[in-house]
């Protein structure tokens, strides 16, 4: 009985890691648990340990080569095992049975492959069992290991509404490297936020269909369905259409809760300082009024130069970090959001600023805005103060690094060297997009917010 | 009866080009030979008007203001003018594609005329047209057509309705000596002969199915024999003769308004320019000397000719009628050349009609 | 309402409208004498008399021009065709003369009539009297074409092409002259250029029109059975295309069948799908499968026609697979 060594997800995110030391060299003996290598994930250098007793039979990747999970390094067998089956299959097409969630090293007697792991979103969806991509599923005869590439699987049970004999002939659904979905299912998957890559299609070449996105939304735990379907039975609702601008939003949001990651940063400032600097202003003349917001957008751009990193967008294959500063700023309107942009808002007054985002706000309720007055933005702010929300977390807009939630200012108790005081509070969350911005990176940033927003004259100097 | 009002007579000067126009009980048309010498200089006004205007044309076409295809009348216009001189205003006339003459001669504006064929708002059919298909439902006009013996048929049609309406109108089909090989000349000449529907079918004879002489493209160059096959009277004559044309409608109009039969008539003619302006006027298939030799029975110096001679048109006069003529011509390119293009919006107009009833 | 053949709803339509306008008269070979080679003339000359019930010649393109030039005057000819076979003689008259001639003339010439007759495969008639011939006219700008399936829709369309000041071209099942139908009483009117949905459901589309809707209607009831429910849109009218009726059940059901009795190549089909994939890209699950009759024209032995013809059976399964049920 052999034991497969293959690459395993060592992080939740990792699609491939890099062999940075072999432990053991071949001939040597080990046991379950030893460590037989170190690897390099994307996120740190990591132990895999064998899952099998034996001896290092064969290894099959070299150090500093990079591998996508699943793909098999070595073999763990007894010293006369005859193990070229394995070795040939494993070399030949080295990822082609896994996926993430599936990578560990399987243990395969003669004659008998293990199923592979159901996918998670078709768990306990009797309706459709997944079909699995290769190899076969349990009760299946085993798939030729030996003559890659592998011939397009066949379901060994057609899911219960299919009726006929068995499935599309399919290929495998990212042959071509792309994965078939029908422009139904996409539309769905997009409004319900599910994300389309951890899905089994069920279609013909593996293409997508309606009904996976249903048993996705299933047994993935949306209790938000449950509970729309619940609201729904009730039949106590009104439909409303959905306009240009909400589907828009929608598509746009849900692009930016699925792919996004998203970490979420609060932080509790004092304003005293800033209330009493608007109240001033206000008694100098209508001219030199300012919101609360104007004060945190100006705040927003002065630390948003101060902190490049978080100026940034994420462009797939890039960070682009920008140099000049666009702060967009949520405007609600009457059937949605808008979000028109203060461009250079670092180089402007906050009397500008406060001047230009009154009036952006009016022609924004006016639906008056060209397109370039809300496109282009590099950072966003977005405010319920006013409506007495005290903290909330707001929804990146892609492609940008991340986007500010300003709480309402509200009289709080506070402890001040020890003295019980009264002061003015604000909660602002940053929500950051992990993939540009890193825990202490948006921490430094909300500091200098912070700094800016209690020592409010430095923004008007 | 006719339900249809009788129109006035028109007065204007670009409807001049309808000489004569005064009904089937008029003395005149009943005796072509008693025409007055009024008359007679109407008939030649409205020929040199249609030969300026179709020399006009063919500066248009050469300047690229006329686009498509472009089929000139010269050399025709005894038969377009000595047939409208013989109908009456009620009366339909539907034609082919060579029909500004026609049109000109029948009464539709020679502006409208030619702001059609400029492609301008103000054509007679809005500039959808062209010159193949000159329409104006104010003159009865029903048409240019563009396929060759496709709208004989439709003149039945026209005649059936006249005798469904129990009308006294007649319906006048020109078409050239090569539609009489197409189907729907046999088709529509049956149906007009068993049903006795008022139409006149005029087959202008000028010998040429476009480049095509008639003794290479028809058995029998003895066209009119056909009327016999369909039992239908048929007369020849000399289309370049302004009277004799007058003559043999005044009989084909006397025998459909009171008869309801039909009658075909050939016009011997000759046509002076090439099939289309993009064809040559002489060359592959007729030689120059033919047509020096035609153009010398040039239906306009016939008739002027003839009032010369009678003492009763004077050089003078003759170049002021020729000024006139002239000067309609140019009235109609300045008012066609000054007319807007169709607004895009009529692209997607007169697709269908709405429908009211 | 009565129930009455698809050939006496057409008669009482034609009946009723020459008895409203005296304009309106009908020609065609052996539509007077004879009552009509498939007798939805009958008894109408006795009735209106030979100058408004006229039998012509046979000669398609010379009647059929009479009846544009009639119609160029103000008159309402309905001009009935033995069989649309026997139109292709005539098409110049209808599709470059009626067509265009509103058009040509820049507004000032209508052309209010109607070109009716028989369309499609009957039983054995081999290839040159077995055509469908909507998409040939569909195809002109300036024509209306109606393909009523049932006896009510061919009364109300037939009253609403006659009425029309449009020429409209009017293809009337032959196979189905016999079918019964209810037919509302009084005054039935079916304007053109709606859809009808013959049956609701909501796991497939079956888009057709003319004969084809009973063929639906067939399949919707045997799937029906299996659990599977099926949107009938009966198109009735195919120029102008209710593409709102299409979009409504397409977005509705996710899937689509479009299910004619002509052929494959610029069929109706293919504009109908043209449409749906323009309105309805986002809500598809499947391709658009269309059932129509095989690329061949129509034979004449039983078995090889069966063969040929779009039927239950392939629909079905076009069915099965846009619902990745096959």
């Amino acid at each position: 009985m052999a034991t497969k060594v293959v690459m395993e997800a060592l992080s939740p995110t990792m699609e491939e890691g890099r062999l940075v030391k072999w432990n053991k060299n071949e001939g040597d003996e080990v046991k379950a648990g030893d460590v037989l290598a170190e690897v390099e994930t994307d996120k740190a250098v990591m132990e895999l340990v064998a899952r099998g007793d034996g001896v290092l039979r064969k290894r099959l990747a070299n150090e500093g080569d990079a591998s996508p999970v699943g793909t098999l390094l070595a073999v763990i067998g007894t010293a006369d095992e005859n193990i070229d089956s394995i070795v040939g299959a494993g070399a030949a097409a080295p990822a082609a049975a896994s996926t993430a969630n599936q990578a560990a090293n399987t243990t395969e007697s003669a004659g008998k492959t293990a199923a592979p792991p159901t996918p998670a979103p078709s768990q306990g969806e009797a309706s459709t069992p997944p079909q699995p991509k290769a190899g076969a599923a349990s009760g299946a005869p085993p798939a030729p290991r030996s003559a890659p590439p592998p011939p397009p699987p066949r379901p060994a049970v057609p899911p219960v509404q299919q009726k006929g004999n068995g499935a599309h002939p399919a290929s495998p659904q990212q042959s071509g490297g792309r994965q078939r979905t029908s422009p139904l299912a996409r539309r769905l998957a997009s409004e319900k936020g599910i994300q389309l890559g951890g899905i089994q299609g069920s279609g013909p070449g593996g293409r997508i269909v309606k009904r996976d996105i249903e048993n996705a939304k299933v047994s993935g735990g949306a209790g938000r369905s449950a509970a729309a379907e619940r609201l729904a039975a009730e039949g106590d609702f009104k439909d409303v259409p959905l306009t240009l601008i909400r589907k828009t939003i929608a598509r746009r949001l849900a692009e930016s809760n699925g792919p996004v990651p998203t970490f979420f940063l609060t932080a509790e400032l004092d304003a005293s300082r800033a209330a009493e600097m608007r109240a001033q202003l206000a008694e100098m003349g209508d001219q030199y009024k300012a919101s609360f917001n104007d004060i945190v957008i100006k705040a927003v751009a002065l630390a948003l130069a101060e902190h490049p990193e978080v100026n940034a967008h994420w462009l797939g294959d890039k960070i682009r970090q920008f140099n000049r500063i666009h702060v967009a700023m949520a405007v609600a309107v009457e059937d949605g959001l808008i979000t028109p942009v203060l461009f250079d808002a670092d180089r402007l007054s906050l009397w500008e600023i406060a001047g230009k985002a009154r009036d952006l706000a009016r022609r924004a309720r006016e639906r008056k805005l060209m397109p370039e007055e809300y496109t282009g933005s590099t950072f966003s702010v977005s405010n319920l103060g006013m409506f007495g929300i005290d903290q909330f977390t707001a929804i990146i807009n892609p492609p940008e690094a991340g986007i500010l939630a300003i709480g309402g200012v509200e009289e709080k108790p506070v402890v001040i060297d020890g003295q019980l005081e009264v002061r003015q509070r604000m909660r602002v969350t940053m929500s950051c997009d992990h993939r540009i911005i890193d825990g202490a990176t948006g921490a430094k940033f909300l500091q200098t917010v912070r700094r800016y927003i209690e020592n409010p004259l430095s923004l008007v100097i | 009866m006719s339900t249809e009002a009788k129109r006035p007579p028109a007065q204007k000067r670009s409807d001049k080009g309808a000489p004569g126009n005064n009904g089937a009980d008029s003395a005149s048309a009943n005796d072509p030979t008693q025409t007055t010498p009024e008359v007679r200089r109407e008939l030649l006004h409205s020929m040199m008007l249609q030969r300026r205007f179709e020399e006009r044309c063919a500066e248009a076409y050469a300047l690229g203001k006329i686009g498509g295809f472009c089929h000139l009348y010269i050399g025709q216009e005894a038969i377009s003018t000595g047939v409208m001189s013989m109908i009456r205003p009620d009366d339909y006339v539907i034609t082919a594609y060579r029909d500004h003459g026609q049109a000109i001669a029948r009464g539709v504006s020679p502006r409208a005329v030619m702001a059609e064929l400029f492609g301008r708002a103000d054509g007679c059919s809005g500039g959808k047209g062209g010159s193949m298909h000159i329409f104006d439902a104010k003159t009865n006009f029903l048409g240019g057509h563009g396929i060759v013996g496709g709208h004989i048929p439709i003149a039945a049609g026209v005649g059936f309705a006249i005798k469904y309406r129990r009308g006294n109108q007649v319906c006048v089909c020109f078409f050239g000596e090569a539609a009489v090989n197409i189907g729907a000349f046999h088709e529509a000449l049956n149906i007009a002969s068993l049903w006795d529907l008022p139409v006149i079918f005029i087959i202008e004879n000028n010998r040429y199915g476009m480049g095509t002489a008639i003794s290479r493209s028809t058995a029998n160059e003895d066209v009119i024999i056909r009327a016999k096959g369909y039992r239908m009277e048929g007369e020849s004559v000399d289309g370049q003769d302004v009277f004799a044309v007058r003559e043999v409608m005044s009989r084909a109009v006397e025998r459909a308004r009171k008869e309801k039969r039909p009658t075909l008539i050939e016009m011997r003619t000759y046509r002076f320019m090439g099939h289309s302006m993009s064809d040559a006027v002489s060359g592959t298939y007729r030689t120059k000397d033919e047509l020096e030799e035609n153009m010398k029975r040039d239906p306009i110096l016939l008739l002027h000719n003839r009032m010369f001679e009678a003492g009763e048109l004077t050089e003078g006069e003759m170049h002021k009628l020729d000024d006139e003529a002239k000067a309609t011509a140019q009235d109609a390119w300045d008012f066609a050349d000054a007319s807007p293009e169709p607004p895009l919006e009529k692209l997607y107009e007169d697709v269908y009609a709405d429908t009211s009833s | 309402m009565a129930v009455v053949t698809y050939r006496d709803a057409l008669t009482q339509a034609l009946r009723e409208e020459l008895q409203r306008d005296d304009r309106v008269f009908l020609m065609g070979e052996e539509v007077a004498q004879y009552n009509g080679a498939y007798k939805v003339s009958k008894g109408l000359l006795d009735e209106f008399g030979p100058m408004r019930i006229v039998d012509t010649p046979i000669t398609e393109l010379g009647f059929a021009g009479v009846g544009v030039g009639a119609a160029m005057v103000g008159l309402r000819p309905i001009v009935e065709f033995m069989t649309w076979n026997f139109a292709l003689l005539a098409i110049d008259e209808v599709v470059n003369a009626a067509a265009k001639m509103l058009y040509m003339s820049g507004g000032q010439f209508k052309i209010p009539m109607v070109f009716r007759g028989p369309n499609g495969a009957a039983l054995q008639l081999s290839s040159q009297h077995s055509q469908a011939w909507e998409s040939w006219f569909a195809h002109i700008p300036g024509l209306k074409v109606c393909t009523p399936g049932t006896p009510a829709d061919a009364k109300g369309l037939l009253k609403s092409a006659i009425r029309d000041d449009n020429p409209v071209v009017f293809l009337e099942g032959e196979m189905l002259y016999n079918t019964k139908g209810e037919v509302p009483d009084g005054e039935h009117i079916v304007p053109i250029g709606v859809a009808e949905l013959k049956r609701e459901g909501d796991h497939c589309s079956i888009i057709t029109h003319g004969k084809m809707v009973l063929v639906a209607m067939r399949v919707a009831d045997d799937l029906a059975k299996e659990g599977i429910n099926i949107d009938v849109v009966d198109l009735r009218t195919v120029r102008p295309i209710d593409v709102e009726a299409i979009a409504r059940s397409v977005q509705k059901t996710n899937r689509a069948v479009v299910l004619e009795e002509g052929l494959e190549i610029c069929g109706m089909g293919s504009q109908v799908v043209d449409f749906i994939q323009r309105e309805c890209f986002d809500d598809l699950d499947a391709p658009v499968l269309r059932v129509h009759q095989e690329d061949v024209p129509m034979p004449y032995a039983k078995n090889l026609e069966r063969a040929a013809k779009p039927d239950a059976g392939k629909t079905i399964a076009a069915i099965k697979k846009v619902m990745y049920l096959d």
